[in-house]
């Protein structure tokens, strides 16, 4: 279910915004707007929805419109004209009471610079939330290490934020963001002020935490890397417009024009596309055939190894074409030539993290699913396809029909 | 040029008259309070033993400052009890803090208006800067007209002319909470007042108190000229002293004002840069 829509949103700067409406309507663009009306249009026109339990990206260079874009969710910044629905209820016809209501209950929001409160505590700023609320101090102390443990920042409670490095101190922004429980995280550029090895941790543990409390949050970033690396929906901006929205797979593989296109073509595939994109059918064979018949199937195929499941297709090991034909001489069974010792992935396991099993084994990487089924198979060839950008091959169905 | 000359000081007068006529009642009040307020002060820090109240004051300075500030604290009270200059002085510092007191009571919540409103910063700022400019002689005559000689004219035209920096400096400080914090209060969804006394009054309150003590100053520097108005003090030994040319006489008034102004400026700056707290660490 969708928790937040926009539906033509748009926001526009200047002495009477409203008058460049009809103009945007007719497909002036921003500049033209500019020149003639003196009327800056910050957000043209937004179109979206953001699923409930998903990261969803908006990205775009400096002066695109994304962070006005994620105030007008929340109004922090008032839209001039559109619709936006959150949970179904219209935002913008709240009252100042109703909009202060959702501000504390339903929507957490992390900034660019932390914007931590230098005269509260750790402790004291995670609970602020708790504490424009009217929650008693016990509960909302109690919620606030709650959220405080969550973050890996125990035992700082009572530090002042100016004693914390920067990645220290956005956890502090985060454990804010989460300790009144919202549905929708707004994170803007969250953690853009950081340095490269603490964002990266900042983004594992992001996606960490995501996985454990399947909250909403809308990611704003100017950085096609993080956009890839933690959406599950992007929405590339450019000039106060969405340009496209997609999966990450979807962006760079279709590009919607030259301007996603020239966005993303200097993008490391290899960071992006996962062992399941390059993935192809494995030859198997089940346990209680013989050497004999395994032989067989390999002819028949044209491959020089199988691999050997069992019943319910849980990968087992591998059989080569030389041991199989020397167990058919000595009268051996399939069992007592089985290799045991495969290069195994999962489906997730990004394509670089695969470069080097690749290099150290003769054999494909196989691909197994958490109950140790195998999928399939991850060669070579299929991996280059896949990073020389042969979307057809590599990708399969699904990503063709949703463009 | 054969114009007319305005009559500016026939208007001005007409108002004066008509103010007088028509607001006599609130005058009366407000003249009660502040003179009630100015001679109770002076009263309770008379009453004490000298020794008891300089002992009180070294103490507070120990307190907020240093050991340094105690010792100095005591040693200039020491100085005026020995010029003779006790009470004259303590009912100056009663006049100042009043005058304070009243300024800190209006300026403050004058400055959060401003703040919040522009158009409210529009008027003001020139008031204020009237205010300051205005030689204070001007605005004394109507202070004695509507209040009569003594004390109160001297603390409502200290007032007029000290109360600006609270204004100003409150509104500024105010201002100048950064507008990311801002942001972030409003994004979790604070109230207007949640803001203020959560955010703003806490991050702005070093510079409110630099206004304070740009106040406090002020008033202090207007008791000679509150004394020529009838208030009593040891401004008032500096005026007659320098009536009858004795400048020895003048010297050590003077000198017991300039202990009083050490003493309170330093009090109020260890309030503004009060240490950072000291939280506890764990590694």
């Amino acid at each position: 279910m969708a928790i937040i829509e926009a539906k033509k949103l748009t926001k526009i700067f200047g002495h009477d915004p409203k008058k460049a409406i009809p103009l945007l309507d007719k497909g002036w663009s921003k500049e033209k707007i500019l020149a003639e009306t003196k009327l800056t249009v910050g957000v043209n026109q937004a179109d979206f929805s953001i699923e409930e339990g998903q990261i969803f990206v908006i990205m775009g260079l400096s002066g695109s419109g994304k962070s006005t874009l994620v105030r007008l969710l929340n109004r922090l910044i008032e839209p001039t004209s559109g619709q936006l629905l959150f949970g179904g209820r219209d935002v913008m016809k709240m009252t100042a009471e109703e909009l202060r209501q959702l501000r504390r209950k339903n929507i957490g929001m992390v900034f660019q610079k932390f914007a931590l409160f230098p005269h509260r505590t750790v402790i004291q700023n995670i609970e602020y939330g708790l504490e424009v609320q009217g929650i008693d101090k016990k509960k909302r102390r109690d919620l606030a290490m709650q959220s405080l443990e969550l973050v890996g920042l125990k035992g700082w409670e009572n530090s002042y934020p100016d004693q914390l490095s920067g990645g220290m101190q956005q956890r502090v922004g985060l454990a804010r963001g989460l300790a009144n429980d919202p549905d929708v995280l707004l994170m803007d550029e969250a953690f853009s002020a950081l340095d490269p090895l603490i964002r990266k941790d900042m983004q594992d543990e992001l996606l960490e935490l995501q996985s454990k409390m399947k909250k909403t949050i809308v990611f704003i970033t100017h950085d096609l890397d993080e956009a890839l690396r933690i959406g599950d929906q992007i929405a590339l901006m450019k000039d106060g417009s969405i340009v496209q929205i997609g999966s990450p797979e979807e962006i760079l593989m279709q590009p919607a024009n030259k301007y996603v296109e020239r966005f993303v073509e200097d993008v490391d595939l290899s960071k992006v596309l996962t062992a399941a994109h390059a993935m192809e059918k494995a030859e198997t064979v089940t346990l209680d055939k013989g050497p004999r018949v395994a032989l067989q199937f390999m002819r028949e195929r044209g491959v020089s190894s199988l691999y050997v499941v069992d019943k319910s297709m849980k990968l087992l090991g591998l059989v080569s074409a030389e041991d199989a034909s020397n167990a058919v001489k000595d009268g051996r069974k399939l069992e007592d030539i089985i290799q045991r010792k495969v290069p195994v992935t999962y489906p997730e396991a990004l394509l670089n993290e695969l470069f080097e099993m690749m290099a150290s084994s003769r054999h494909p990487v196989a691909v197994t699913d958490e109950n140790g089924r195998l999928m399939g198979v991850v060669i070579k060839g299929a991996v280059l396809a896949a990073l020389a950008g042969n979307a057809g091959t590599a990708l399969g169905g699904d990503s063709s029909e949703s463009a | 040029m054969n114009l007319p000359k305005i009559p500016l000081a026939e208007w001005i007068e007409s108002l004066e008259a008509w103010l007088e006529n028509n607001l006599e009642p609130l005058f009366d009040f407000i003249s009660l309070i502040i003179g009630g307020t100015v001679d109770g002060l002076s009263a309770a820090l008379d009453w004490l033993p000298p020794l008891a109240v300089i002992a009180i004051f070294a103490a507070i300075a120990w307190y907020i400052g240093k050991w340094k500030m105690g010792v100095f604290t005591a040693a200039g009270l020491l100085i005026i009890d020995n010029l003779g200059l006790w009470s004259q002085t303590m009912q100056t510092l009663a006049l100042v803090l009043t005058a304070a007191f009243i300024s800190i009571l209006i300026g403050i919540p004058l400055g959060i208006l401003c703040a919040r409103h522009n158009g409210m910063q529009r008027i003001v700022t020139p008031a204020l800067d009237f205010m300051q400019t205005m030689p204070a002689f001007v605005y004394l005559l109507p202070a004695v007209t509507f209040f009569s000689l003594g004390v109160v004219p001297g603390v409502i035209s200290s007032i007029i002319f000290a109360i600006p920096p609270t204004i100003r400096l409150t509104n500024l400080g105010i201002r100048q909470v950064p507008a990311e914090l801002v942001e972030a209060a409003d994004a979790f969804g604070s109230t207007p007042g949640q803001k203020l006394v959560k955010l703003q009054l806490p991050i702005a309150m070093p510079t409110i108190m630099a206004g304070v003590n740009q106040t406090i100053m002020l008033s202090l520097s207007m008791v000679v000229i509150a004394s020529m108005v009838g208030a009593q003090g040891v401004g008032a030994t500096v005026y007659r002293a320098v009536t009858q040319i004795k400048t020895g006489v003048g010297f050590e008034a003077g000198l017991a004002i300039v202990i009083l102004a050490i003493i309170l400026d330093r009090l109020t700056q260890q309030v503004i840069k009060r240490p950072n707290p000291q939280p506890i660490k764990k590694k």
